[in-house]
């Protein structure tokens, strides 16, 4: 039994090690700007943890198969450990974890604490059960006022523009589809109509709750061209396993021929 | 003289009054701790079902299942599940086995069975009390389950209940009505009970020990449900009001939770005021303490087992117990995490981040004071110990998940998804109820007088223990693939359907591990009734409830509770034949000597 045990847990590390190992597999492409910090402090945790981890299991493994059946008389000097190496294992993984701390919060730093680049393209995102929807403020770079009351998904008004009576939003341009040119800094500002969803991209490495009656900014920059899937990554009902929408990321001249064309629709 | 009915002996008023009050409304706490212990058997089971049916849809997601729809004709057309099953599945898996399993059995059940014994008190400090909590939890259990019942079903808010959707009424989804409503009463008596049973270990701890019993004598199981019952008397508050503030905006109409201008299926709702991130603020406050209180009777446990079973004390019985401590505090302070993720200030997200890699440290402590005691120890390899060396990989597995989690950048990818999955289930899950099998190995001759077979008890730990990691390690890279949670299939989203052939291997994995589990029942059942006859201490424990016969009788201790000597764990410290002194013999019992015999 000793021995099978022993086994077994080794032979998890081994596969659990080997999946760590082959994590490019696993996380998507990075297609952002703050995706290549992030990836390298994943790397970082993947070594530090790996660590970790297989030491604390084969060390189980080890000691449960070497003691399996030791006469007592060869374990009293064992009785009572050795506390140098328990303290200084104990600092070890200290020092490994505050040292991921700092280039963590490096990281953080990095990534959430600048504002979005000036010029930034302003885009509003919508959530509801179970849609997006974008919105991009048109020539007059201004988004009109949203009438909560018009709101009506069966009338095409999803997000309760008054066109007739706004003049800003007129020109005002609501999509399915959130389309970006590449290599420009893009703002989003994340709102939901009614309960709580969260603006996930993997391959952006870039997360958000939509919080009702809040607005949310959020930014990016993407840097490979391609379509790739936004997902809600919290509850927020029986259609939430559905409730994706695309990003395009296109060059600076098929984004703005696809704008004209998505203005020509509304 | 009772009055006599005609009848059978059994059906005599008298025979049911004091039957009723010995084994049903008894304040007991030997009783009520098997009640607890039954009670979570019953939910644990009902969850496992669930999480089956779940698996099962998420491998084969068009596989008609013709009696779920008999079960419930509106949401299964054909037996196929819908989406609004599948999430009162998830929610009802989720409450279960968080609050009736995790938080139930590791603390009420064995706390409520073992704490007295172990302190030397013939009772809790308030025994009505105990009975009381008891009930209250089955009224909440019966409150849950009767949400199956009602129109719309269970609801399909989760086991976080996160307002507006839970506020908004059954505008916000199927459930989300009655069902709903009936969650919230059900976890706010729940919360009470929770109170109760944390008052009542609290109280007993300081007040009830047998002289001599310092607290420093304590074994660490004692230590950790006393902890345990700090860190519940915090969150369950919390989560009391919580759920009562709920309820207002519930059924209330009130806007504690629901700000202006939301718009719910096209229709423009009438609140004002109120913020859904006040819940979250709230719930954090339960629901991180909450891991811990799932744990740390666990964590008490595996220490005073490894001991045992090593012939050795535990290394570092301080620092194990101020780690403890230590793992409880940063428990209580680390709530605010998540909040990130919802845009408010980034500046918190240093200190946090500090706090949350902080409780790293102490688990790390506790690891490495399991595999010191484990160091040259003459380990005896018996079914608990086996489940207690189980409950060391998983809890180390999941501790360096929380080194993933506790770091901002990385939290905020993983949060939401199958990462967080994999941990909570390794952490509260796998964890709790290694210690839920473990415990019950090892206590089972105690409270019944009789052993367990062992043969069954490797055969059911070899495949447990393997099936669960099967099962689990998978859905840690399901994260880093960026999977959320929650999703009723993968097969809508192109980039996600990929990972379909593992969601086959892990339903497989769950199905083969779920199958061996009747085999634990068997043995419990089998050994109740013909197992071997178990000696008063057949482990060569130290503790006090290994003083007494088995099962203990109704006083528990059958003179004056004894006095303590010395401290729960020395082994290797006897002469002769024993390598233990309990700890309440004053001198190590010296062998008999051989001249005596010639
Ligand atoms: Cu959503």
């Amino acid at each position: 039994m000793a021995l099978m045990l022993s086994l077994a847990i080794t032979l998890i590390t081994i596969l659990f090690g080997g999946m760590l190992i082959w994590k490019h597999a696993w996380l998507p492409p990075a297609i952002s700007t703050i995706a290549g910090p992030i990836d390298h402090q994943f790397t970082l945790t993947f070594i530090v943890c790996g660590l970790l981890f297989a030491t604390a299991q084969v060390t189980v493994a080890y000691l449960v198969w070497s003691q399996r059946s030791k006469p007592q008389s060869e374990r009293h000097h064992a009785l009572h450990g050795s506390h140098t190496l328990e303290g200084t294992s104990i600092l070890v993984a200290t020092v490994l974890l505050v040292a991921l701390s700092a280039t963590s919060y490096q990281t953080w730093t990095r990534v959430h604490w600048t504002g979005p680049a000036p010029g930034a393209l302003r885009i509003e995102v919508w959530g509801e059960q179970f849609a997006w929807y974008f919105r991009y403020p048109g020539p007059d770079d201004r988004f009109g006022p949203v009438h909560f009351n018009l709101m009506s998904d069966s009338t095409g008004n999803y997000l309760g523009l008054d066109r007739q009576r706004d003049p800003a939003s007129r020109d005002d341009i609501v999509t399915a589809t959130l389309g970006v040119p590449v290599d420009h800094p893009i703002e989003l500002i994340l709102r939901s109509k009614d309960v709580i969803h969260c603006f996930f991209v993997p391959e952006l490495r870039l997360k958000q709750d939509l919080v009702p009656g809040m607005e949310i900014p959020i930014h990016f920059t993407a840097t490979r061209t391609g379509r790739y899937e936004i997902v809600c990554g919290r509850l927020c009902g029986l259609g939430h396993y559905n409730m994706h929408a695309t990003l395009a990321v296109m060059t600076e001249p098929q984004f703005k021929a696809w704008l004209l064309r998505m203005a020509a629709e509304q | 003289m009772a009055p006599q009915v005609p009848g059978h002996r059994f059906l005599q008023p008298q025979f049911l009054r004091d039957t009723a009050r010995k084994y049903v409304f008894s304040s007991n706490h030997k009783v009520i701790g098997v009640q607890y212990y039954l009670l979570g058997l019953f939910a644990v089971g009902g969850g496992v079902m669930e999480s089956l049916l779940m698996r099962v849809h998420l491998a084969w997601p068009r596989l008609p299942m013709p009696w779920l729809s008999t079960l419930s004709p509106i949401g299964a057309p054909g037996g196929i599940m819908t989406p609004e099953i599948y999430l009162a599945l998830l929610t009802m898996h989720g409450t279960l086995m968080v609050f009736f399993v995790a938080t139930t059995v590791p603390q009420a059940a064995f706390g409520s069975y073992f704490l007295p014994l172990q302190i030397g008190s013939r009772e809790m400090a308030f025994p009505r009390l105990n009975m009381v909590a008891f009930w209250l939890t089955v009224l909440s259990l019966a409150l849950l389950l009767s949400t199956v019942f009602t129109a719309g079903g269970p609801p399909t808010s989760g086991w976080t209940a996160s307002p507006p959707m839970s506020a908004l009424g059954s505008i916000a989804g199927p459930g989300e009505g009655m069902g709903q409503t009936l969650w919230l009463v059900s976890i706010g008596i729940f919360s009470i009970a929770s109170l109760l049973v944390a008052t009542n270990f609290i109280a007993t701890t300081l007040k009830s020990r047998t002289r001599g019993m310092s607290l420093m004598r304590l074994p660490l199981t004692v230590w950790a449900w006393f902890i345990t019952a700090i860190l519940m008397a915090f969150a369950f508050t919390v989560l009391l009001i919580a759920t009562a503030l709920l309820l207002m905006d519930h059924i209330g109409g009130y806007s504690f939770f629901l700000p202006a201008n939301l718009v719910v299926s096209g229709v423009l709702q009438r609140y004002s005021g109120g913020s859904p991130l006040l819940w979250d603020h709230l719930f954090w406050f339960f629901r991180h303490p909450e891991v811990y209180i799932a744990i740390v009777p666990g964590i008490g446990l595996t220490s005073h087992l490894l001991s045992v079973f090593c012939r050795k004390p535990v290394f570092g019985y301080h620092a194990v117990l101020y780690a403890t401590a230590a793992i409880g505090l940063f428990g209580l302070v680390v709530q605010d995490h998540p909040m990130l993720t919802k845009g408010t200030n980034s500046f918190p997200a240093l200190g946090l981040s500090v706090v949350a890699m902080a409780v790293v440290i102490p688990l790390v402590v506790v690891i490495f004071s399991w595999l010191a005691t484990l160091w040259g120890g003459a380990i005896r390899l018996t079914a608990a110990m086996l489940f207690s060396l189980s409950f060391v990989t998983v809890f180390s597995t999941a501790s360096v998940s929380c080194i993933f989690l506790a770091q901002t950048p990385l939290g905020l990818y993983l949060r939401g998804t199958y990462f967080m999955v994999a941990h909570l289930h390794l952490m509260m899950g796998l964890a709790a109820i290694f210690a839920i099998f473990a415990g019950t190995y090892f206590w089972f001759p105690k409270v019944t007088g009789r052993l367990l077979n062992e043969t069954l008890a490797r055969i059911h730990f070899g495949f447990t223990f393997v099936g669960c990691y099967c099962i689990f390690l998978p859905m840690y890279f399901f994260g880093l693939s960026g999977l959320p949670d929650c999703y009723a299939t993968i097969k809508g989203v192109p980039t996600l359907a990929a990972l379909q052939p593992w969601n086959v291997f892990i339903t497989g994995a769950a199905l083969a591990t779920a199958a061996v589990q009747p085999l634990f029942l068997f043995n419990l059942g089998r050994s109740l009734l013909k197992g071997a006859r178990s000696p008063q201490n057949p482990w060569e424990g130290t503790t006090l409830e290994w003083t007494i016969p088995s099962p203990p009788p109704a006083a528990n201790f059958p003179g004056d509770p004894p006095i303590i000597y010395r401290y729960p764990y020395e082994y290797g410290a006897g002469s002769g034949t024993r390598d233990y002194i309990m700890q309440h013999e004053l001198k190590a019992p010296s062998a008999p000597s051989k001249a005596a015999f010639c």
